[in-house]
């Protein structure tokens, strides 16, 4: 492993578990099938939901006839809308949509049509998911079927979706006139313009634990949802919103979670359905969502493309860029789509002053746009992908284009095209560090052997910044709580969660350190509403760097308390004390201690001991929001041997630079890149959840919706440069680049390795089929 | 529907019980027998998740019915560390290797490595590779896992 490090970790206390590759606090309970997850919770007089979804893109409902399904022994209750739609109490706006773009009418289930083929008509409660299941398939919909809109590029001009709002454009961005006026007279005299469009096609998060949720009302109206979370408080905050409740009277639960990847940041329709349901019959409810209801009616992501124009100088140093996007938002989109997003963040790692953007998103009827990991990544692949296109039309290479063009520490601080601050990032250490990894002459020697013998072998390369821990609007802060109990035993409630990001180990570490104890003394709960203060979760690679933060400033403040106590009772100047395993000393001489334990029991237990006026009790709290946005970047390389036969693709290497600043925990970053790396190349080489042309879905299980195998993947290798950020542990976000940067990476390798084709790789996923038929369609061209 | 009365022995323990005719061996291990550390993650045999072994081969319990197992002997993950807590070899390697993250699917991963380790034939690493190929983990890119499968072919076999 490759390691440079700009300065020190900034923590005061010696970092014995920061940086430290410790073993997971979760793992023993998750190991050995002790985890709580969502479909493990039960309840007494607990009914089990399944729906009823639309089989039609697009559909009147005439009718429905439940009469069947209700009389079956041990179904408790067949819902349509009219039945349960009046529950909610306020419209169902998505809380990612800005003030300014109209919201259509969500209902929690459809009523009057269908909207994409999954919509949920009606559900029925029965004491067990068989029967439950049995009796859905007997309830009768009279559908009027009508043309779907399926295609967004052309939905403009189509049958409107959302009738109600009058348009199928959810929103459109674009630089101001001026701008773009500057932006063309440097395109129109500058001496090369590479243009490009980049398509790339719907993918789906699919964590392994699908949605569900368990929903009961208490006889005073309290109503407390167990739900499958990124972010409790913001699904609390909804679900408050929506049915018109006081905060304190919902309570979100959400202890392991089984992945998210975006897709648990903000409820559905569906959750709101069964909260109505449960709300209605007045038992607890379960719906723990099947697989196929997942491919179908989840939300998916990425369905978009962009024009992409570069400016060069003759030296192949850029003048000028332009970002064009269209993206599809599908029907029910819980944001307006990823556009305004990516066209701010597109400039990226370069030194781009000229840069103008348009981005446009329309609904269709295919199921509704949701997040999915570094939801505006869109921007770094058609990017990086028409850097390459650029590199081999100037002639030059990809590494060295790059290198004309990136932002270097000289340049630092760096003001962007589009508004954004860059200080303390190395794009170019990483791009250096990664390159420096690979022999890069020696792979063209093997490159140029292995075509003489027909193996097309290719290498590809990508850059990026990634705008982590942003800090708008209800994602700007995190709260951490901390408490030493009379035992010395230190709890931390945090609000980040954790759908596998490793928080109850990382934020252990973190306030271990800062206070000096054993890390097994400490223990982080998170995951209930009714715990701790608000805060979003996850999400926006957040955690290390706003909750790590909060932990760190909350753990500080309680060291500080420590020191303040055991110096009154050492009769010692707190200037001189200092704190390792747990025990409180004076620098230098160990021998005159106290345990933190008896500090604890001072604090709680004597306190008339205490210095004068002091607060009794060591507890501590600190809400923690960053100042900007704080940057994370990363060059990838990947090495692929493409068989021009069979069009499959395998990954020979993957190699990875990376700048999250101080690491609290090695093996967390990595685990966070590294699967982040495979469901990129996934998404670039087989993952697809397509339509037919009457907007059938045809991903409907996981042998059609193909996801990286343990077979498939390579072995990741990790260079690491270490350039601190200014938050208070140095951190900076990493759960969300590798999924951004992976896919422009293999793709361009792909190319680079049909570079003999002339094929322009520009319609995904590079999937065998595509490549096949894209090297028959050269191959005819060419005769 | 017809209901049948089944005896198996579950992690050591015989149990007796009454099941619907179409009950999955998952159900039944998750719900009648209170045991929900195998998970469901796709019921349709792909993803692996509800992994479990009976009569020491790794079997997809969502694709098994519970009356089949009528007799059987069952292991799930909750049966594989010893009693004291101590972790079987196969989950210490997941653990040491950050072989999960979520920890969803590995119940799953452990079943299967667990039914390759202790069977009598020595196995190596690239058999034991393509076995887990009938697991999917969305969460870790396989990079822990195939350290710890590394791991676990250089370690002589004993449980």
């Amino acid at each position: 492993m490759a390691n440079t490090a700009d300065s020190p970790a900034v923590s005061p206390t010696a970092a014995r578990y920061v940086g430290q590759h410790i073993a997971r606090k979760e793992d023993p309970r998750l190991l050995t099938g002790r985890g709580r997850y969502l479909d493990d919770h039960t309840y007494p007089g607990m009914l089990h939901a399944a729906f009823i979804r639309s089989p039609y893109a697009r559909a009147r409902i005439k009718g429905i006839d439940t009469t069947a399904a209700r009389a079956v022994p041990g179904v408790h209750a067949v819902y349509t809308g009219a039945d349960i739609n009046g529950v909610v109490a306020n419209p169902m706006r998505s809380m990612f949509y800005p003030p300014t773009v109209k919201f259509p009418r969500f209902m929690p289930l459809s009523d009057i049509d269908v909207r994409f083929a999954g919509d949920a008509v009606a559900i029925v409660l029965a004491d067990d998911r068989y029967i439950a299941e049995d009796s859905a398939e007997l309830v009768v919909v009279d559908y009027e079927p009508e043309d779907p809109v399926l295609d967004y590029m052309t939905a403009a001009d189509k049958p409107l979706v959302h009738p109600e709002i009058g348009t199928n454009l959810v929103l459109e961005v674009a630089s101001p006139a001026e701008t773009k006026a500057d932006v063309e007279a440097i395109f129109a005299k500058a001496a090369h313009v590479v243009e490009e469009t980049i398509h790339q096609q719907r993918h789906l998060a699919m964590p392994m634990e699908t949605r569900g949720l368990i929903a009961m009302f208490s006889a005073l109206n309290d109503m407390t949802v167990h739900l499958s979370s990124q972010g409790p408080h913001m699904a609390a905050k909804y679900f408050a919103q929506v049915f018109g409740l006081a905060a304190h009277q919902v309570r979100v639960l959400a202890f392991d979670v089984g992945g998210g990847f975006g897709l648990k940041v903000h409820p559905n329709r569906d959750e709101i359905a069964i909260i109505c349901a449960a709300k209605k019959c007045g038992r607890p409810v379960k719906w723990v969502e099947d697989r196929m209801e997942h491919l179908i009616a989840s939300n998916s992501a990425r369905e978009e493309s962009a024009k992409v124009r570069f400016a060069f100088d003759k030296d192949g140093v850029i003048q000028a860029a332009s970002f064009d996007y269209m993206g599809d938002a599908g029907s029910y989109a819980w944001h307006p789509g990823p556009g305004p997003k990516a066209a701010e963040v597109f400039p990226g790692p370069y030194r781009i002053s000229k840069y103008a953007f348009r981005a446009r998103t329309y609904y269709t009827n295919t199921v509704g746009l949701g997040a999915y990991r570094g939801p505006w990544m869109f921007e770094t692949v058609a990017r990086e992908c028409v850097m390459d296109v650029a590199a081999k039309q100037l002639g030059i290479d990809a590494v060295e284009l790059r290198r004309r063009n990136l932002i270097t520490k000289a340049d630092q601080p760096y003001r962007t095209a589009t508004g954004n601050s860059y200080d303390r990032i190395s794009p170019d250490k990483c791009m250096e560090q990664v390159t420096g990894m690979l022999d890069v002459a020696a792979f063209r020697r093997q490159q140029a052997e292995a075509r003489k013998l027909g193996r097309y072998l290719g290498m590809g390369l990508s850059v990026y910044m990634e705008p982590t821990a942003n800090p708008m609007g209800m994602m700007a802060t995190s709260v951490a709580e901390i408490r030493i109990e009379p035992s010395g035993h230190i709890v931390v409630l945090s609000n980040t969660h954790s759908q596998g990001q490793s928080t109850e180990t990382t934020l252990a570490q973190i306030v271990a350190d800062e206070l000096g104890v054993d890390i097994a003394d400490v223990r982080v709960l998170q995951g209930d509403t009714a715990q701790v203060g608000f805060g979003m979760g996850s999400g926006g690679s957040r955690q290390a760097v706003i909750g790590g933060g909060a932990a760190t400033l909350a753990a500080r403040e309680l060291r500080h308390k420590v020191l303040t106590i055991a110096a009154h009772l050492m009769e010692a100047a707190k200037e001189d004390l200092t704190i390792e395993n747990g025990q409180v000393f004076v620098k230098g001489v160990p021998q005159v201690s106290m345990t933190v334990r008896q500090v604890a029991e001072t604090a709680y237990n004597a306190v008339t001991t205490l210095p004068a006026g002091m607060e009794p009790g060591l507890e501590a709290r600190h809400r923690y929001a960053p100042t900007g946005i704080t940057w994370t970047n990363a060059s990838h390389i990947c090495i692929v041997d493409v068989d021009i036969e069979t069009g499959m693709v395998k990954v020979l290497r993957w190699l990875v630079s990376e700048d999250c600043g101080v690491m609290i925990h090695p093996g967390v970053v990595e685990g966070q890149v590294s699967g982040g790396v495979i469901q990129g190349i996934g998404g670039m080489l087989y993952e697809h959840a397509c339509y037919d042309d009457r907007g059938n879905p045809l991903a409907a299980t996981m042998k059609d919706y193909l996801m990286p195998l343990a077979t498939d993947v390579p072995v990741i290798e990790f260079g690491h440069v270490v350039t601190p950020s200014n938050t208070p542990g140095g951190f900076k976000g990493a759960g969300e680049g590798g999924a951004i940067i992976a896919p422009s990476t293999i793709r361009n390798a792909i190319a680079d390795a049909l570079s003999p084709f002339n094929i322009a790789c520009n319609r995904f996923p590079l999937s065998p089929d595509y490549i096949v038929m894209a090297l028959e369609a050269a191959k005819k061209k060419a005769a | 529907m017809s209901d049948h009365t089944i005896q198996t022995k579950i992690n050591g323990n015989v149990v007796k019980k009454t099941v619907a005719a179409r009950k999955t061996l998952a159900d039944f291990l998750r719900v009648d027998c209170s045991l929900t550390g195998t998970h469901i993650g796709c019921e349709h045999g792909v993803c692996g998740a509800c992994t479990v072994m009976v009569d020491g081969l790794a079997v997809r319990s969502c694709l098994m019915l519970a009356v089949q197992a009528d007799g059987a002997e069952i292991r799930t993950v909750e049966g594989v560390a010893k009693e004291d807590g101590t972790l079987h070899r196969v989950q210490q390697a997941l653990q040491e290797e950050h072989g999960l993250q979520c920890g969803f699917c590995t119940p799953g991963f452990v079943m299967t490595l667990v039914s390759l380790v202790e069977r009598k034939e020595p196995i190596d690493e690239e058999e034991m590779k393509a076995a887990l190929s009938g697991h999917i983990c969305r969460c870790t890119g396989y990079q822990g896992i195939l350290r710890a499968v590394k791991k676990l072919t250089a370690t002589p076999a004993k449980a």
